[in-house]
């Protein structure tokens, strides 16, 4: 996966979230860089005709867009998935955002193969618990706390 | 959270390498597989099969062998071998084609894999606990490896359409 397909997925789940365009300081925040930094890509996935940015709104995904950050978010949701159940990684979600960058949707599935992932994925990713629903993990407020 | 693509700490190179070494071992456990429900006997495809799972067993030392350096654990093929198990039934080839479509795949992945993290190594400055010339040396063999093995497939694959 690339830094793009790390932008998409923020602006993607931050829309779940909000049912709203995603304001460039949420995605931002969200992926801890700089809003600087958020400007230049947002820009750039505008130039590939993947989001649309109005100002003072915030950005949109387009269909295509939506597309490569449905199958963003899939890819993390199986590494994450992997990380917790066949490595038994306790700080997979950290772990996994780490990961990301390096790892390829086609090595995702390949991983896939063997974590009996529902079928229903990516809908299943819990943006409050930053992982998949169907996981048996606690919150990250929760888990930091143990 | 990391936005680039690269290893900048002994630990994200360690569960790399765990990576690697669980999908070489998809691809020995697949093949394996694969030749024992062949449709019916060919030589070729179980020549090629077996000598995939005997160079994803290599591959997996020799990954074996830097993860020891790093202090972090291997993933013991049974564990694997019994997820592949496992999900087989639902993921088999139904036919010969198929057979050799998923060993490409598998042939693929692997290649891309080392590829990436290859990339990943050279684009960082991060110092490892394991010296990094010896390093990417043991990666790029099996990338060559899987290159070539992934010509071999593809040869196959036309040589029978």
């Amino acid at each position: 996966m690339n830094t793009a397909a790390q932008y998409l997925k923020a602006i993607y789940i931050i829309q779940q979230q909000d049912n709203s365009p995603a304001a460039t300081g949420r995605v931002a925040e969200r992926l801890d860089v700089s809003p600087a930094s958020a400007n230049e890509m947002i820009g750039k996935l505008e130039a590939r005709g993947l989001a649309e940015h109005e100002k003072y709104k915030g950005v949109s995904l387009t269909d295509d867009g939506i597309i490569e950050a449905r199958d963003a978010l899939q890819t993390y949701c199986i590494i994450e998935r992997f990380l917790h159940n066949v490595l038994d990684v306790e700080e997979f979600r950290g772990e996994a955002q780490a990961l990301e960058p390096v790892i390829d949707g086609t090595v995702a599935e390949r991983l896939d193969t063997i974590i009996d992932r529902r079928a229903k994925c990516p809908d299943c990713f819990d943006p409050e618990l930053d992982a998949c629903s169907c996981l048996d993990v606690e919150p990250v407020e929760e888990a930091a706390a143990d | 959270m990391s936005l680039k693509q690269r290893v900048e700490s002994d630990q994200q190179l360690a569960r790399l390498l765990q990576i690697g070494i669980v999908l070489e071992e998809v691809t020995e456990s697949r093949a394996n597989n694969h030749r024992d429900s062949l449709p019916e006997p060919d030589a070729e495809l179980e020549s090629l099969l077996a000598e995939a799972a005997a160079q994803s067993a290599a591959h997996r030392d020799r990954l074996d062998g830097l993860i020891d350096s790093l202090a972090a654990d291997s993933v013991p093929f049974g564990e694997i071998d019994a997820l592949v198990e496992a999900s087989y039934g639902q993921t088999k080839p139904e036919d010969f084609d198929g057979v050799l479509y998923d060993q490409l795949c598998n042939e693929e992945t692997a290649y891309k894999f080392y590829d990436d993290v290859i990339e990943a190594i050279e684009a960082s400055d991060a110092a490892f606990s394991v010296d990094r010339d010896q390093l990417l040396s043991v990666l790029r063999e099996p990338r060559e490896a899987e290159h070539d093995a992934v010509e071999t497939v593809t040869t196959v694959m036309e040589e029978r359409e």
